[in-house]
Formats: structure tokens, C-alpha cells, sequence
């Protein structure tokens, strides 16, 4: 921990003094569009994330979030319009990189809202950080993206050792589980969710395994879970396995709680679990539902907004390029509409609260969920 | 390693190995449609899961088409009218992509002599069309101006996430051995494999039609000097992969559920180790291959660990292959006897 500490802060110096000189060498290359006197109007944000692709509804989430909050914005400020580029990764870590360095070649971009996933965060977190383009990310939650000293990147979403460690104290005190088998589908996401769920359970965790993606055959999990007296499951992953293992837990005869994360908070759970697999089913997200006269619906929607509206703030406040924009983010403090907003020095957001969404009667209830506290 | 979990109770022992018979029964009907091929072409048809993968699509669509897209659980009995029909259309998709495959990918080739492997790449380009096509069903949908109509059918925007069959076919308990209780659908399943395996078995050794794919598959210019009919007997040969592609389809739906555009690609790869397995060419291999393979990933998994299974199954293949490098049962299709 020390020793990470240590790098994490060598880093970070390292880090600023090059983001500075970066900064430094855009700056005299912006004088003519700065000669209004740091207005930043007509420029652009950019998004990357998934908007097509197997996750593409989330993204659409958060372009709807964007969006509203662009409206909103231009709406009171007709003299100094700021719009919004999307690009389009498939939430693949392996598309993504390409489409960063677009981004930073793009002198009409001045922050990003995203990017959308873990994976492509990590894959891109780098050339961001050294080109000093300011982001905050509406969704990915890997705990290990704010340690590499990125420090223009940013969250406004619980990171998942917060998910976790309240799904565990969900499972163990709410539910008053005594045994928890606890499963994940070995990616970057799914690996530190189950890892810090399992770390809190303490001696509640009985047993773990680990499945792949795509696997569709789980009777080899649900005989390890009813062998091991578990009462009750934790998965980490996505909704399709998840709904898979649910079903066959179910029809296996398992009567405990099946719990698993945001990755699996999808109307798509139930139906791959089918009614009865998925009924009683508890799903977190370190996410409230948006307010019931918010213009934009689904996961990740209002924290986009929220994000958005950061960035517009800094715009208004006068900022005038990325460091300053970057600055105005690290010391900001505000409300947003998925909860308060301000950063600690890593880029996590520092207060986030978790939710426990429920399967009730063959369906996701999105409007009802329980604070986990 | 984690004997107890395997070996600790008969009911332990049992549940792993008949969850793994249900997925090696639905291989090795999937390991036929390549086994058949390379028997009588000696061409592996890469594009035989994106086969399969058409006929799960179908079984979701027929459920779709006669009960709506309401969510709802039913009994095995209650679903078997529809799962009857969801068979046929299954079967009918599967074997039409199969023949369309032979008529488009293959007989082009063929006619001109190609070399196998241009055949070879053809198959694996024939399975990213079909897979991406699949993926795409939204977009071609619109083109005809379809896609509000066939909403339900295409999911436009999501054409390429989980597609799922709005009918879970709900499980029952008929038979308890030590702990372990066996499913009618589970039951079904291995049943109506074995059935379908012994069918096409008597079928290639016993008809007019299976000497003749037999003949095609020993020696094609003797065969067809003979009086048979190349063409015909390769497309029969796609039009049976096809039909067992369909049957596995629907036993997949049963089991599984869901289906989408990439589904065919890990369930193509098992069931061509499983025809490697028990010897590429035999039709009985193919069976035990897929029997074989689906029980050991399940003992894999409770060993190791569910991440595990893969490579039990593939080391098992290697070491099967170091012995008997033509497989299991490593007899070919046109050297088995009448």
C-alpha cells in the first residue's frame, strides 16, 4: 500500500510537470482563438464510448445526457453555443486508442465526457493525460484507472471497490447471508468487483469461481454452489451471463439471493433469466434513478449530464484551455442530479452512494431502489 | 485440485457428468455437420456454426411468432407444440444456409478444382457474412422498410446483443439416483441426441442415398463412373449438417435460451474438436467426441475451476491425438461397412 502510494505520487508529479510543458506548448499554439480573452464558445465537447456494438444502449444513454445538458446550456447562452462530437469506440479497448488520438488532434475539442468503459479508460487514460485533455468519465468504475497518475481523468461514479464493499455489506447484513459463493467472468470490471466483494465478505465468502464470457452451460457452477450450502450468490460481469446463471441456479434447485452489480442492472437480465430465474434478484448501481421530471432516461444518463455540466461551468467560469478547465474540475463542488458532485486528488468522485435495484415480478423495478448504506 | 468436489458424493459425480452429456449431446449433433463434410469433401465447413447459429434465431422467432414477445415460463409439455414447429423451422433455416453455403461458397470452387484451402478460406469469410449478416438483420430490415414491421423479429438498434427466446421452458424433477435429480428437459435432450445419431448412423449404412455418400466419400471419380451423382451426394451431405444443426439448435433453446450473432462461433469450435476428437470423417466419433468433450469440461470445472474447463478438454484432445492421431474412432466415412 506504501509503496504504492509513493509511485502513485512520484507519478503524479511526473505526470503534472509533463502535462504542464504539454500545456504550455498548446497554449502559445491557441493565442489567436484566445485573443477574445479565454472564451472558449463554438468549441466542442467530445464523447467516446460505445454507441454501437453489444453495450451501444449505454452510450446512447449518455449522448442523451449530454445532449440535454448542451441544450440547456446553449438555450441561455445563444452568443456562445458549445456542441458535442461523438466517436464511437463499441466500448472496445482495442478501438478506442485510434479514436483518442483523433480527439486530441482536434483543436475544436476542449474536454470529453467519457470515456464509457474500464477497458478502453485504460486503454487511452495515457494519451490523454499527455496531451492534457480534461475528462470525466459518466460510468467506468475500475478502481485501478485513477492510480496511474492520470490527472486530467476524472469520475463522477462511485468506483467499484465502493460498489463492492456495499454489495458485500448488502449480502451479509440486509440479507443476513452467513454464505456467499461468489463468481465473476474474469474481466478488468467483473475481476474488481467480485475481488473487493470478496475481500469485505471476510469469513462469509464459502467458495469462488470464475466462468467466461460466453460461457452458456453452468452446471458446473450451480453444482459447486448447492455442494458448498452457499445462501446466497455475487456475480461480476454482464447481464447475459448473468441472467444464464441465474436461470440455471434457479432450475437447479437454489433458493438463496442472487446479487450481482451494474453490470448486470439491465432490463436484459430478466429476460435471459427468464421471470422466475431472475425474480428476487438484486442488482446495485452506484446510480439513482433520475428525477422523475429529468429529460433523459436510462443507466449512466444523469451522470453524463452531470459531467457535462462541469465542463459547461468551467466554460462560463472563463476558462480558457485544458489546464484551466482541468483545474476548475479538480476544485469544483456542486449538486448534481445523481447526487454531489467534487473530486478528491486522484479524479474519484468522493461521495457516491449505491443502490440496490430489485427484480419484482418479472421486472426490473428502476424507479424503486433501496440506498445501500 | 479438488477431488472432493467430484468424487465427495454420488450426487456431485452424477451432476457433473450429466450437465456435461446435455451440452456434449448438443456437440456432437453440431460436430455431424462438420464430420459429414470433411468425409466427403475432406473440407472443414467453418461456416457450419453460423448454421447453428441461423437455426437458434428461428427456434426464438417461432416462439415469437405464436406466442408474442410477452415473457412467460411453461412446462416442457405445455411447450411442446411450438417446440415442434420451432424443429422444423429450425431445421428448414439450417439446411437452407447449408445448401445456399454448398451452392455459393463451395460448388464454385470445386467446379473450377480449386485447392482445399481456397475452399478453406472461403468457408471462414462464408461464416463472418453469415455471422455479421445476422448481426445486421436491423439494417437490411430497413432497407426494405420492414423494420417496424418485423420489430420484434430484427430488434433494430440491437441487433447484435442477446436475443432471447421470450418462453423459458421451465424444468421439472423426474428421476432422483443419490441426490442427484435428472430434468425431462434434460433427459430430452440427451434422448433425442442419441436418437437423432442412431437415425443418421442406419441411415449412411443402411440406405440407397448413404451408399452413395459412402462411395463419394471413398472415391469420387469411381463413384460418380458408377452412376452417382457428385453434386447430389455433397448436397445431401450439407442438407443432413444442416437438418442436425437445426435438431441442436432447438435443443439449445431448450437448455440455454438465448441466442445472438457470434453464438455459433465457441459452440462451432467445440463441436470440431469434438468431431477431431473422436476421429474427423466418422460419424459415431463425432457423437462420442462430443459425449466425451462436454463431460470433461464439466470434470474440468469441478477440478480446477470453471475457467479451467477449456484446457482440460483441449489437453485431453492433444493427448487423445499423441496416441491416436486419427481420433478415437479414427475410421473414416467412406470405410465404414454396410
Amino acid at each position: 500500500m506504501t509503496r504504492n502510494k509513493v509511485f502513485g505520487a512520484s507519478i503524479a508529479v511526473l505526470a503534472l510537470s509533463l502535462s504542464m510543458t504539454a500545456c504550455g506548448s498548446d497554449d502559445s499554439g491557441d493565442d489567436d482563438t484566445n485573443a477574445g480573452g479565454g472564451n472558449l464558445c463554438g468549441k466542442n465537447l467530445a464523447f467516446l464510448g460505445a454507441l454501437t456494438g453489444d453495450a451501444g444502449a449505454l452510450g446512447q444513454n449518455m449522448v442523451n445526457g449530454i445532449n440535454l445538458a448542451l441544450k440547456e446550456y446553449n438555450a441561455d447562452n445563444a452568443d456562445c453555443k458549445i456542441n458535442l462530437k461523438t466517436f464511437d469506440s463499441q466500448g472496445s479497448p482495442d478501438k478506442a486508442p485510434a479514436l483518442a488520438t483523433q480527439i486530441i488532434n482536434d483543436d475544436s475539442i476542449v474536454g470529453l465526457v467519457g470515456p464509457g468503459f474500464s477497458g478502453e479508460s485504460l486503454a487511452t487514460g495515457k494519451t490523454f493525460f499527455e496531451s492534457g485533455l480534461p475528462s470525466i468519465s459518466p460510468s467506468a468504475t475500475n478502481v485501478t484507472i485513477t492510480e496511474q497518475g492520470w490527472t486530467t481523468w476524472h469520475r463522477v461514479i462511485g468506483n467499484d471497490d465502493a460498489q463492492g464493499a456495499a454489495d458485500a455489506k448488502y449480502l451479509t447484513e440486509t440479507v443476513g447471508a452467513k454464505k456467499v459463493f461468489v463468481v465473476d467472468d474474469g474481466q478488468d470490471y467483473s475481476k474488481g468487483l467480485a475481488g473487493k466483494v470478496k475481500d469485505s465478505l471476510g469469513d462469509a465468502l464459502v467458495d469462488s469461481d470464475q466462468i467466461s464470457v460466453g460461457d452458456t452451460n453452468m452446471s458446473a457452477i450451480v453444482q459447486g454452489v448447492k455442494s458448498s450450502g452457499a445462501d446466497a450468490v455475487f456475480y461480476g460481469g454482464y447481464y447475459t451471463e448473468a441472467g444464464l446463471l441465474a436461470k440455471q441456479l434457479r432450475q437447479g434447485g437454489f433458493k438463496g439471493t442472487f446479487m450481482s452489480g451494474d453490470g448486470s442492472e439491465d432490463p436484459n437480465f430478466v429476460k435471459v433469466a427468464g421471470a422466475e430465474g431472475a425474480e428476487g434478484a438484486v442488482l446495485s448501481a452506484p446510480a439513482a434513478p433520475a428525477p422523475a421530471d429529468f429529460g433523459a432516461s436510462g443507466l449512466y444518463a444523469t451522470q453524463a449530464y452531470d459531467a457535462t455540466n462541469i465542463f459547461l461551468a468551467a466554460i462560463k467560469d472563463g476558462a480558457s484551455d485544458g489546464q484551466e478547465i482541468n483545474e476548475f474540475i479538480g476544485s469544483y463542488t456542486g449538486d448534481g442530479v445523481s447526487g454531489p458532485i467534487a473530486f478528491d486528488d486522484k479524479g474519484d468522485i468522493k461521495e457516491s452512494a449505491i443502490y440496490a435495484y430489485f427484480v419484482k415480478d418479472g421486472a426490473l423495478d428502476v424507479e424503486n431502489p433501496e440506498e445501500i448504506k | 485440485m479438488d477431488f472432493g468436489n467430484l468424487f465427495g458424493s454420488p450426487e456431485n459425480f452424477l451432476s457433473y457428468t450429466m450437465g456435461g452429456l446435455v451440452f456434449g449431446a448438443i456437440y456432437a449433433l453440431i460436430a455431424l455437420g462438420y464430420t459429414m463434410v470433411y468425409g466427403v469433401l475432406q473440407l472443414i465447413n467453418f461456416a457450419h456454426s453460423e448454421v447453428f447459429m441461423y437455426g437458434t434465431f428461428a427456434v426464438a422467432w417461432v416462439f415469437i411468432l405464436l406466442h408474442g414477445t410477452g415473457s412467460a415460463t411453461w412446462s416442457l409439455g405445455e411447450a411442446v407444440p411450438v417446440l415442434l414447429v420451432a424443429l422444423v423451422a429450425a431445421c428448414a433455416l439450417s439446411a437452407g444456409v447449408a445448401l445456399l453455403l454448398e451452392r455459393l461458397a463451395y460448388r464454385p470452387l470445386m467446379n473450377k478444382n480449386a485447392p482445399k484451402l481456397i475452399a478453406l478460406i472461403s468457408a471462414i469469410g462464408a461464416s463472418f457474412a453469415l455471422a455479421e449478416a445476422m448481426g445486421l438483420r436491423d439494417r437490411f430490415a430497413e432497407v426494405f422498410g420492414l423494420d417496424d414491421n418485423l420489430a420484434d423479429y430484427v430488434a433494430p438498434g440491437k441487433a447484435r446483443d442477446v436475443y432471447t427466446n421470450p418462453v423459458t421452458i421451465r424444468e421439472h424433477d423426474i428421476l432422483t439416483i443419490g441426490g442427484y435429480t435428472l430434468s425431462d428437459v434434460d433427459l430430452v435432450i440427451i434422448v433425442a441426441a442419441l436418437l437423432m445419431m442412431v437415425a443418421l448412423d442406419q441411415f449412411v449404412r443402411r440406405t440407397r442415398f448413404g451408399r452413395g455418400i459412402r462411395a463419394v466419400a471413398q472415391d469420387p471419380e469411381s463413384a460418380a463412373l458408377m452412376g452417382v451423382n457428385p453434386t447430389r451426394v455433397v448436397q445431401l451431405t450439407f442438407l443432413i449438417g444442416g437438418l442436425m444443426a437445426g435438431a441442436a439448435a432447438t435443443l439449445y433453446m431448450m437448455k440455454v435460451g438465448v441466442t445472438r450473432q457470434n453464438a455459433g462461433f465457441i459452440l462451432g469450435v467445440k463441436a470440431f474438436t469434438a468431431a477431431v476428437m473422436g476421429g474427423i470423417g466418422n460419424l459415431r466419433g463425432a457423437l462420442l467426441g462430443g459425449l466425451i468433450l462436454g463431460v470433461m469440461e464439466n470434470w474440468g470445472s469441478a477440478l480446477f475451476g470453471q475457467n479451467w474447463k477449456d484446457v482440460v478438454a483441449f489437453v485431453l484432445l492433444v493427448l487423445i491425438l499423441l496416441v491416436r492421431p486419427s481420433g478415437l474412432l479414427g475410421e473414416s466415412l467412406g470405410k465404414a461397412r454396410a
